[in-house]
C-alpha cells in the first residue's frame, strides 16, 4: 500500500513539475504509438473490410490466421524485427535498429492484426445489413468498402483505440528493437521497466500512472471529438 | 492530427540535427551504478558526442558488437572480451576501471558467510547450507563471474538443486527477485548501493581480490563492420583514459562510498 | 434511348443447398404498367423478384434484358421488404445512389431535397434515418430507389407492415411513377392493393408460376381452383 501511495505521489510530482524527462518520453511514446496506429489503421482497416466484403478461396484461412496473429507474442515480433534490422540482418543497411522507426515497425506488426480482426468483425455485421442494397445499386468494390468504412466508423474507432492501447502499453518488442536508449528510444513503458530494475518502484509506478492517464486522455479525447456528431448511434 | 505530426517531426528532427551520435553497449551493472549519468554529459560537453547506451548483459553486448549494431562495447568479462578481439570483431581491448562484486543475503545470514575472509569459503558455505540463491543466469559478466567463483570453490552450479534460482534477468530484476525471496546473490557494489528495494538484504561479504571486476572498452572493428563510427569510438577511448574521465570515475561515490577505481594505463 | 425491356426469363431456376427454391420459370415482361406478384408465403415471390433483378444467381436458365447486363443494371431499382436504411441522415440516404454514380454534390443534394419533400420528409433532412418510423423508412427506401429515375422498379411487399395512410401514400407515389413511364413489378400480400394497382398479375405457387394474365381476367374469371381459393382468402399450399 505504501508503495502505491509513493507511486501516486511520484506521479503527481512528475506531472506538477512538468518534469522535462517525463515530457520527453511521454511525447516519444505518443509519437511512436500514434504513428504506428496511423500506419496500422491505413493497412488494417481496408484489409479487414475487404475480408468482410470479398469472397475468395482462402478467406476462411486468412481470417483464422489473422485471429491467430492477434495473439502474436510481442517479444517474438521484437526479436524477429531485431534480427531483420540488425546490421547483420537483411535490412541492416537501412540503419534502423535502435531508432523510433524500428519501434514503429514492431508496433505496426503487433497491432495490425488486432485492428484488422476487430474491423472484420464489425464490418461483417454491417455488410450483412447493407449487402443487398449495395449489390442492387451496383456499387463497385471500392465503393462498397468505402461505404462500410464510413458508416462503420464508430466501430472502427473502437478497433483503432484497442490498437492504440496495445501499442502504447507494449514493452517487450520495443525494448528489444529500440534498446531503451536515453534521449533516443526511451518511452514510458521501457522507462518503467528500467526503474523497476533499479528497484525504484515509486518512480516506476509514477510513470505507470502517467501512462494510464495518457491512454485515458487519448481515449476520452477521441471519443469527445467523434461525439460532436450528436445524432449518431454507437 | 496535424499537430501530432508537427510534434513528431520536431522530435525526429531535433534528434537528427544535434551532435554526432555514437552507440555503445554497456552492462546493466554499469548503467545501474549511475556512473553513466555523470560521464555522458561530460562526454557531450568535451567531445560533442551523443553517446547512446544500450544497456544489456555482457553476452548480448558482445553479440551487438559482432553484428555491428553498436560502435563499441564496455563490459566486464575478460575471457569473452579476449575472444571478441581474437575473432576480429573488436580492434583491441582497453582496461578502463574496476569495481568489485559483493555477496548479499538475508540480514540473519543463515549460511554464516560474514565470518569468512576468502570468497571460496563463502561459496562453499552457501552450497552446503543451500539457502535460496539467485543467479543472473543471463551470460552477463556478473553471471560469468559468479560461475567462476563456484568453480574456484570446486563446485558446479549446474548440479545445484531447487535452492539455486537462475533467473535469466538483468542485475536490477535479479536483485528484485533476491529481495523477494530473501536470497543470497552476487552483485556488483555499484548496483547494490544504487538499488532502491533492499528489503531484508544486507551486504554480507566483500573485499577478496577475487571479487575484482575489471571493465574494459572494446571498439568494434571497422574492417568487419564498415559502417561503424570507429572515429568516434577512438575519440571516446582517448577521453575515457584521459584525466577528466579519471577524475570523474574516481570521484564518483554513493553515500560517501567510492564505487570505481580508474586503472587505465597507456597501451 | 434503347429500352431495357422486355425482360425474358428462360427456364430460370434458383437452387440453394441442393433445394430448388424457384423454377424453372419462363416469363416475358414487356410493355408498361404495374405487374403484381401474389402467392402464399414461401411460394417464391421474393426469389423471383431477386432473380429478375440479378440479386439471386441462377442455377439454371437465363434472365435477359434487351440491353447488355452492365447497362441494364443501372436502370433498375429494388425496394426490399424490410427497408435497408444506411446509418446516415435522411439526406445522405437519398443522395447515396447518385453519389455512387459520381453525380455532382449540388445536383445530388437538390434531387435528394426534392424527393424528401415529395415523401413528406422535407423537414427531417438531417435526422438519422435509423430514427424514422417504419412507414417513413419505407418511403425513404422508395424515394432512394426512384432517385436514379429507373426504367424498371421492383418492390417486395413495400407496405407489408404499414398502416392504411402510409400504404395510400406509397400507392399514390407508385401510380405517379407508373404514369411517368416507370415499369413496376411488385410482390404483395394485400389483395386490395393487388386489385387497385395491377395491370397484369402473376400467381406464384411452390416456386412456380401457377397462373398469370391481365388484371381483369386474373381477378375476374380465374381459371385454376388454387387461384380462386387464394383470392377468396382460403389457405393454399
Ligand atoms: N436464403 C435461403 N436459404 C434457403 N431457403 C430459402 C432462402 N430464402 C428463401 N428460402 C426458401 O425459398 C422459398 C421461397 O421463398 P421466398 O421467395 O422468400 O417466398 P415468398 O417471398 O413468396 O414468401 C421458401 O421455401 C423459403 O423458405
Ligand atoms: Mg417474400
Amino acid at each position: 500500500m505504501n508503495d502505491i501511495l509513493a507511486g501516486l505521489a511520484a506521479a503527481l510530482r512528475l506531472i506538477v513539475t512538468l518534469d522535462a524527462e517525463l515530457v520527453e518520453i511521454s511525447l516519444r511514446s505518443l509519437q511512436v504509438s500514434l504513428t504506428a496506429l496511423l500506419i496500422a489503421s491505413t493497412i488494417a482497416i481496408p484489409f479487414g473490410t475487404l475480408l468482410a466484403v470479398q469472397r475468395f478461396r482462402f478467406r476462411r484461412s486468412v481470417i483464422a490466421v489473422l485471429n491467430a496473429l492477434m495473439g502474436l507474442p510481442p517479444v517474438v515480433v521484437g526479436l524477429i524485427v531485431y534480427l531483420m534490422l540488425s546490421r547483420s540482418g537483411p535490412f541492416g543497411v537501412l540503419g534502423l535498429l535502435f531508432t523510433p522507426t524500428a519501434m514503429i515497425i514492431a508496433q505496426v506488426i503487433i497491432i495490425s492484426p488486432l485492428i484488422a480482426s476487430i474491423t472484420h468483425q464489425a464490418m461483417r455485421e454491417l455488410w450483412a445489413e447493407y449487402h443487398d442494397l449495395l449489390i442492387s445499386l451496383h456499387a463497385t468494390k471500392r465503393q462498397r468498402i468505402a461505404t462500410l468504412i464510413w458508416d462503420g466508423r464508430r466501430n472502427l474507432l473502437t478497433a483503432a483505440l484497442a490498437g492504440f492501447g496495445r501499442a502504447i502499453g507494449e514493452v517487450g518488442a520495443i525494448m528489444i528493437v529500440g534498446g531503451n536508449i536515453d534521449h533516443a528510444t526511451r518511452v514510458l513503458t521501457t522507462a518503467i521497466a528500467l526503474e523497476t530494475g533499479k528497484g525504484d518502484f515509486a518512480l516506476a509506478l509514477g510513470l505507470g500512472f502517467v501512462l494510464i492517464a495518457l491512454a485515458l486522455l487519448i481515449n476520452l479525447g477521441i471519443h469527445a471529438l467523434s461525439g460532436t456528431e450528436r445524432e449518431g448511434r454507437w | 492530427m496535424t499537430r501530432v505530426f508537427t510534434l513528431t517531426a520536431a522530435l525526429f528532427l531535433s534528434t537528427a540535427a544535434m551532435a554526432e551520435e555514437m552507440r555503445m553497449a554497456v552492462t546493466t551493472s554499469f548503467e545501474n551504478s549511475g556512473l553513466a549519468d555523470v560521464l555522458l554529459p561530460a562526454i557531450k560537453a568535451d567531445l560533442d558526442i551523443d553517446l547512446q547506451l544500450l544497456v544489456v548483459g555482457t553476452g548480448q553486448a558482445i553479440k551487438l558488437g559482432e553484428a555491428g549494431d553498436v560502435d563499441a562495447i564496455l563490459v566486464h568479462s575478460k575471457a569473452a572480451e579476449t575472444a571478441f578481439v581474437a575473432s576480429g570483431h573488436g580492434t583491441h581491448r582497453r582496461e578502463i576501471m574496476y569495481n568489485d562484486f559483493v555477496i548479499l543475503g538475508p540480514t540473519a545470514d543463515p549460511a554464516a558467510i560474514a565470518q569468512d575472509t576468502k570468497v571460496v569459503d563463502a561459496m562453499q558455505r552457501i552450497a552446503a547450507a543451500q539457502p535460496a540463491f539467485v543467479s543472473r543466469g543471463d551470460n552477463s559478466g556478473t553471471h560469468l563471474a559468479e560461475l567462476a567463483l563456484w568453480k574456484a570453490a570446486d563446485l558446479d552450479a549446474a548440479g545445484f538443486g531447487d535452492w539455486y534460482h537462475a533467473t535469466g534477468s538483468g542485475m536490477g530484476a535479479a536483485l528484485n527477485t533476491a529481495a523477494g525471496l530473501n536470497a543470497y546473490i552476487l552483485a556488483d557494489r555499484a548496483s547494490w548501493l544504487n538499488f532502491g528495494n533492499k528489503a531484508d538484504l544486507a551486504l554480507l561479504f566483500a573485499g577478496d581480490p577475487m571479487l575484482f571486476n575489471q571493465y574494459a572498452y572494446l571498439p568494434v572493428n571497422p574492417q568487419k563492420q564498415p559502417h561503424v563510427r570507429n572515429d568516434l569510438a577512438m575519440k571516446l577511448e582517448a577521453w575515457l583514459v584521459g584525466p577528466h574521465a579519471k577524475a570523474l570515475i574516481n570521484g564518483y561515490s554513493i553515500n560517501d562510498e567510492p564505487l570505481f577505481v580508474f586503472n587505465a594505463t597507456d597501451p | 434511348m434503347a429500352g431495357l425491356l422486355p425482360l425474358t426469363l428462360t427456364d430460370a431456376v434458383v437452387r440453394r443447398n441442393g433445394k430448388t427454391l424457384m423454377g424453372p420459370v419462363s416469363l416475358t415482361l414487356g410493355g408498361e404498367g404495374i405487374t403484381i406478384i401474389i402467392g402464399p408465403n414461401g411460394s417464391g415471390k421474393t426469389t423471383l423478384l431477386r432473380a429478375m433483378h440479378g440479386l439471386e444467381r441462377l442455377s439454371g436458365g437465363a434472365a435477359d434484358w434487351a440491353l447488355p447486363a452492365h447497362e441494364a443494371n443501372i436502370r433498375q431499382a429494388y425496394v426490399f421488404q424490410s427497408p435497408i436504411v444506411l446509418r446516415r441522415t435522411v439526406l445522405a440516404n437519398l443522395r447515396f445512389p447518385l453519389d455512387l454514380l459520381g453525380t455532382p454534390r449540388s445536383v445530388a443534394n437538390a434531387a435528394a431535397v426534392a424527393w424528401a419533400q415529395r415523401i413528406g420528409l422535407g423537414r427531417a433532412l438531417d435526422t438519422q434515418a435509423a430514427r424514422l418510423s417504419g412507414g417513413e423508412r419505407q418511403k425513404l427506401a422508395l424515394a432512394r430507389a426512384l432517385i436514379r429515375e429507373p426504367e424498371v422498379l421492383f418492390l417486395d411487399e413495400p407496405s407489408a407492415n404499414l398502416d392504411g395512410r402510409s400504404t395510400r401514400e406509397i400507392e399514390a407515389l407508385l401510380q405517379q411513377c407508373q404514369a411517368a413511364g416507370t415499369r413496376i413489378i411488385m410482390a404483395t400480400h394485400d389483395m386490395g392493393q393487388a386489385r387497385r394497382l395491377a395491370a397484369d398479375a402473376i400467381f406464384m405457387l411452390s416456386g412456380h408460376i401457377h397462373e398469370k394474365g391481365p388484371a381483369e381476367a386474373f381477378f375476374g374469371a380465374s381459371r385454376t381452383p388454387e387461384l380462386i381459393a387464394f383470392l377468396n382468402g382460403d389457405i393454399v399450399e
